[in-house]
């Protein structure tokens, strides 16, 4: 099955590998065009088609030239790791890890 | 390219939150030496294109009583009105999921069908799960998604992974 992917983590999927990419260089969330901008979202979509029939062979990156809004500290955001917060996200992760721990043993008792 | 500018490096990223949120083991993202590539049968303008989401049905109903999560498919007609993505990694201080078109583009892809640009889209759209497993992924997930687009009469298949 040909296929063609449209998605704005571009370490990961290169790190994959996959046949055909669109890369779209937004937040995560909305790989396909920002939010209610449907000529945008025409736009990257018919790039991402038209790269099952142009690309040649797997691993075939395209970028796509639309920007993210005016945001300049976007790419600064996801995920980031402040030293002022090291408490707070120790706690996160150790009520993530209870609620796992719970889940695992309620599926063993079930 | 200003550093500013250069794309957001997520592995190394997550690596650094998943470290700070106590997790000893960094993640392992699947790689492949070997990637599968499959041409046109037929020309772009009469190919019939099958989409897939990363986002989950609005009603949890692909998740089973023992908590599986299941590949899972939609209409494409009526639009549907919300999907969920509660439980995705996105990043919610940038921006918003309340347009679906923005993750899953159906009315693109419907539009563009219309004006000629491909030959069709599939009556649906399927939803796959996305697991910390690579293996259930590539053994149970990917077979149930390819079944299901096959079974749609689909050419090729847009994935738009949030």
């Amino acid at each position: 099955m040909p296929t063609v992917m449209v998605g704005s983590a571009r370490d990961i999927v290169e790190h994959c590998g996959i046949a055909r990419f669109l890369f779209t260089d937004f937040p995560l969330g909305n790989p396909c065009g920002h939010p209610w901008e449907a000529a945008m979202q025409k736009d990257i979509v018919t790039a991402a088609l038209r790269l099952l029939e142009t690309a040649t062979g797997p691993r075939t990156t395209v970028a796509s030239p639309h920007a993210w809004k005016p945001d300049p500290e976007w790419r600064t955001r996801y995920n980031r790791v402040d030293p002022a917060d090291r408490e707070r996200l120790l706690a996160i992760g150790e009520e993530r890890r209870r609620s796992r721990r719970e889940a695992q043993r309620r599926a063993a008792t079930r | 390219m200003s550093l500013n500018e250069e794309p957001v490096r997520y592995m190394e990223r997550t690596r650094a939150y998943y470290r700070a949120l106590g997790y000893t083991r960094d993640y392992v993202w699947a790689t492949h030496d070997e990637v599968p590539f499959a041409r046109l049968t037929r020309p772009l303008r009469e190919a019939r294109i099958g989409l897939v989401t990363s986002a989950r049905p609005a009603d949890g109903s692909n998740l089973d009583a023992q908590g599986v999560r299941h590949a899972w498919s939609g209409a494409v007609d009526p639009l549907p009105t919300s999907l969920s993505t509660d439980n995705l990694a996105w990043d919610r201080e940038s921006t918003h999921t309340e347009d679906r078109e923005s993750y899953l583009p159906i009315a693109a892809v419907t539009a563009l069908a219309r004006e000629g640009l491909i030959g069709g889209i599939t009556a649906r759209f399927h939803g796959v799960p996305t697991e910390y497993s690579q293996r259930k992924t590539i053994d149970v997930d990917a077979p149930a998604i390819l079944a299901g687009l096959r079974e749609d009469g689909a050419d090729a298949a847009l994935l738009s992974a949030l």
